[in-house]
C-alpha cells in the first residue's frame, strides 16, 4: 500500500554485465570486512538487533510527509542507521534491507544487487558517517554539532547515492554521463532535503528520549578511521568528477575504453559468424518470424500440459 | 490492520512450487544472465526467453496475467534510458524543434532503448516468479547454498520474522497522523502545518519506529538468551537436491546457453 519503489534501485537490463560483476565483487569485499568488524563491536547481540533495525528501516521507508503537488519525502535511512549503530553495523544492515526489496518486491534487481547494494549500502553509509563524525568533532559537544551532522548526512548519503547510479549508468552506456549526471544529482539534490528533514526529526525525537543512542559517537572512539576516510574520498571525488563527467562524457568514455569495459557497455558487442547466416533462416525478419512461431508453440504446449494435468487430477474425484 | 500483504508468496502445488529453492534461484540467476548478455536488438531471442518466462508461469498455475500485472510496476525506471533515442546516431525518425534547439530522435537510438526496455521487463518477471512461488524461509536456504555469509542470512531471517511487526507499527503511527493532521499524500484534504513542520513530524514518527525497534530489539536478545543463545547462529545441514532437480536445473542451463548462442548466431 504505502510502499513506494525509489528511483535509486537499478533495476536488471541496465548496467552492463561487467559493470554488475565489478560492483559485486566491491560489494563483497566492503560487507566481507563490516562482518568481521561486526562481530567485535557488537558481540552475540549482533543479530536481533541488525535484524530488527533492518525491519524498522524498511518499515521506516514507508512514513512520508507531502511536499507539494502530490509528491512526498521518503526516508532511506542510510545515515540514521549509520548515526544509531556505527558505519560497519549500518552497511551490514543496508545490504540486509536493499537485499530484501530486490528478493520480495523486485524493488532493484538481482544481477545488479551488487551494484545498489554498494551505492545505497557502502556509499551512503560511508559518506554519512564521515559527515557525521567531521561535524560531530568540529562542534565540541555543543547542541548542534549532531542535528547539522545529521541534516548533512542525510543529504549527502541520497546524493552520493544518485550520482554513483548515474555513473553506473553512464559507463553501462544508458544514459549519457552529461544528462544522467545532471538529472539524477538534480533530482536528488531536492529529495536528499526531504531525507534531511526526516533524519533531523527523528535526531530531535531519539535526542529527548534516549540521549545515551545518539550519544553513541562519543563514546565509541575512531573506530571506522577507514571507512571515514573511503567517505571523505567519495564526496570529493563526487564534487570534483561528477561536473568534469557531466561537461565531458567523452572523457568517461574514455576512462571506459582504457578499462576494456566499453565494448562490454556496446550495444551488440560481437558476432559470433559474421555474415553467416543458419541453414534455412535466410534473414533477421524470418528469424524472428521463427521465433515467434516457437514462442508461441511452447507456450501454447505448456499450457496445454497443465490443462490437461488439471483434469487428470480432478477427474478421480 | 494486518500487513500480510506484504508478503508476496501465493501457495500453490505446481510444479514451480515445488521445484527445490536452490534450483529455482539458480535458474532465475541464470535467466536473469542470459538475457543481460544477449545483445541489443536480437528480437528472436527476446521473443523465445519472453516464452520461457511466460510458460513458466503458466506452470506455476497462478494464472497468465499474474506476474505480467505486477511486471509493470518496476518500469519507471525505464525513463533513465530514454536520452538514448536521442543521442544514438543514426537514420533520423523524427525531429521536433521547440523555439531554438531542436530534438532529434533516431532509429538505432529507439531499437537501443526498446532493446533495453524489454530485458529490463522480461528479468523482472524471472525474479517475480521466483518470489511468487518460493516461501521466504526456503529462499533463505537457497541464499545460504549460494555461499551468503551465515551471518547476513541469519539477520535477513529476523527482519523478515520483524518486518510485518514494525510495519504495522508504522502504519498504525500514519492512521494517527491522518486522524490529527490532514491527509499525507491525498488530493482534496487540506495539509496540517508548514513543509517544515511536516517532515518534523514524519521525523518524529521514524525516530519513535526506531526506539521501540530498538527496546523490541533487546527483549528479543533477552528471550534468545533465556532460550540458550550464544551468539552462534546455527542452522540445520541443508538436504540434498535429488536426482529430478538436477536434471532440472541441467536442462534449464542447457536451454538458456542454446539461446544464448542462437541469439548471437541471428
Amino acid at each position: 500500500m504505502h510502499y513506494a519503489p525509489q528511483p535509486l534501485h537499478i533495476p536488471d537490463g541496465f548496467l552492463s554485465v561487467l559493470v554488475s560483476i565489478v560492483f559485486w565483487l566491491l560489494t563483497a569485499a566492503a560487507v566481507g570486512y563490516a562482518l568481521r568488524r561486526v562481530g567485535k563491536d557488537l558481540g552475540d547481540r549482533q543479530v536481533p538487533m541488525m535484524g530488527v533495525l533492518a525491519a524498522a528501516i524498511f518499515a521506516g521507508q514507508m512514513l512520508n510527509f507531502s511536499v507539494a503537488g502530490g509528491t512526498s519525502g521518503h526516508l532511506m535511512g542510510a545515515a540514521i542507521a549509520t548515526i544509531l549503530l556505527g558505519p560497519w553495523a549500518a552497511i551490514l544492515v543496508m545490504t540486509c534491507v536493499v537485499s530484501v526489496q530486490a528478493l520480495i518486491f523486485q524493488d532493484g534487481g538481482l544481477l545488479v544487487l551488487g551494484a545498489n547494494i554498494f551505492n545505497m549500502g557502502v556509499v551512503g553509509v560511508a559518506v554519512s558517517y564521515m559527515a557525521y563524525q567531521t561535524l560531530h568533532r568540529l562542534a565540541r559537544g555543543a547542541h548542534w554539532g549532531p542535528f547539522a551532522g545529521g541534516f548533512i548526512a542525510a543529504w549527502l548519503s541520497i546524493e552520493a547515492s544518485a550520482l554513483f547510479v548515474a555513473l553506473q549508468l553512464a559507463v553501462s552506456r544508458v544514459s549519457p554521463a552529461n544528462i544522467a549526471i545532471p538529472a539524477m544529482g538534480g533530482v536528488h539534490a531536492l529529495i536528499g532535503i526531504g531525507e534531511g528533514l526526516i533524519t533531523l526529526g527523528a535526531l530531535a525525537f531519539l535526542y529527548r528520549a534516549r540521549p545515551d543512542l545518539v550519544h553513541a559517537g562519543d563514546e565509541r572512539p575512531v573506530k571506522g578511521r577507514l571507512i571515514w576516510a573511503f567517505g571523505l574520498l567519495v564526496a570529493l571525488g563526487l564534487a570534483v568528477a561528477s561536473p568534469l563527467a557531466s561537461s565531458n562524457p567523452d572523457g568517461l568514455e574514455w576512462v571506459a575504453q582504457q578499462a576494456g569495459f566499453l565494448d562490454a557497455g556496446r550495444a551488440s558487442p560481437f558476432r559470433l559468424i559474421p555474415d553467416y547466416l543458419l541453414p534455412g533462416v535466410s534473414n533477421h525478419a524470418l528469424a524472428t518470424i521463427l521465433a515467434g512461431l516457437l514462442g508461441t508453440l511452447i507456450v501454447f504446449g505448456v499450457t496445454l500440459l497443465v490443462a490437461y494435468n488439471r483434469r487428470a487430477r480432478q477427474a478421480p474425484d | 490492520m494486518h500487513i500480510h500483504f506484504l508478503d508476496p508468496f501465493q501457495p500453490r502445488q505446481s510444479t514451480i512450487h515445488l521445484l527445490d529453492p536452490r534450483v529455482k534461484l539458480a535458474l532465475a540467476l541464470a535467466f536473469i544472465l542470459t538475457t543481460a548478455l544477449t545483445p541489443s536488438e536480437a528480437w528472436p531471442a527476446y521473443i523465445l526467453l519472453f516464452a520461457l518466462v511466460f510458460s513458466a508461469t503458466i506452470l506455476s498455475d497462478l494464472g497468465a496475467g499474474y506476474v505480467l500485472k505486477r511486471s509493470a510496476l518496476a518500469l519507471p525506471f525505464v525513463l533513465s534510458a530514454l536520452p538514448l533515442i536521442f543521442t544514438t546516431e543514426g537514420a533520423p525518425l523524427v525531429s521536433l524543434s521547440i523555439g531554438a534547439w531542436s530534438l532529434t530522435a533516431y532509429q538505432p537510438g529507439l531499437a537501443r532503448f526498446a532493446s533495453l526496455a524489454l530485458k529490463s521487463w522480461i528479468s523482472v518477471q524471472a525474479g517475480i516468479l521466483l518470489a511468487v512461488t518460493t516461501p521466504f524461509p526456503d529462499l533463505l536456504v537457497a541464499l545460504r547454498s549460494v555461499g551468503v555469509p551465515r551471518l547476513i542470512v541469519a539477520v535477513i531471517g529476523l527482519m523478515w520474522r520483524y518486518l510485518f511487526v514494525l510495519a504495522d507499527e508504522a502504519l498504525r503511527m500514519l492512521r494517527a497522523r491522518l486522524a490529527r493532521s490532514g491527509g499525507a499524500g491525498k488530493a482534496g484534504l487540506r495539509k496540517g502545518g508548514s513543509l517544515v513542520w511536516r517532515a518534523q513530524v514524519a521525523g518524529g514518527m521514524a525516530g519513535s519506529l526506531f526506539l521501540r525497534a530498538f527496546e523490541r530489539s533487546d527483549r528479543i536478545y533477552m528471550a534468545m538468551l533465556a532460550r540458550g543463545y550464544d551468539g552462534e547462529a546455527r542452522t540445520l545441514p541443508l538436504a540434498r537436491i535429488r536426482p529430478l532437480q538436477w536434471l532440472t536445473l541441467g536442462v534449464g542451463l542447457g536451454i538458456l546457453t542454446l539461446l544464448l548462442v542462437l541469439a548471437y548466431l541471428i
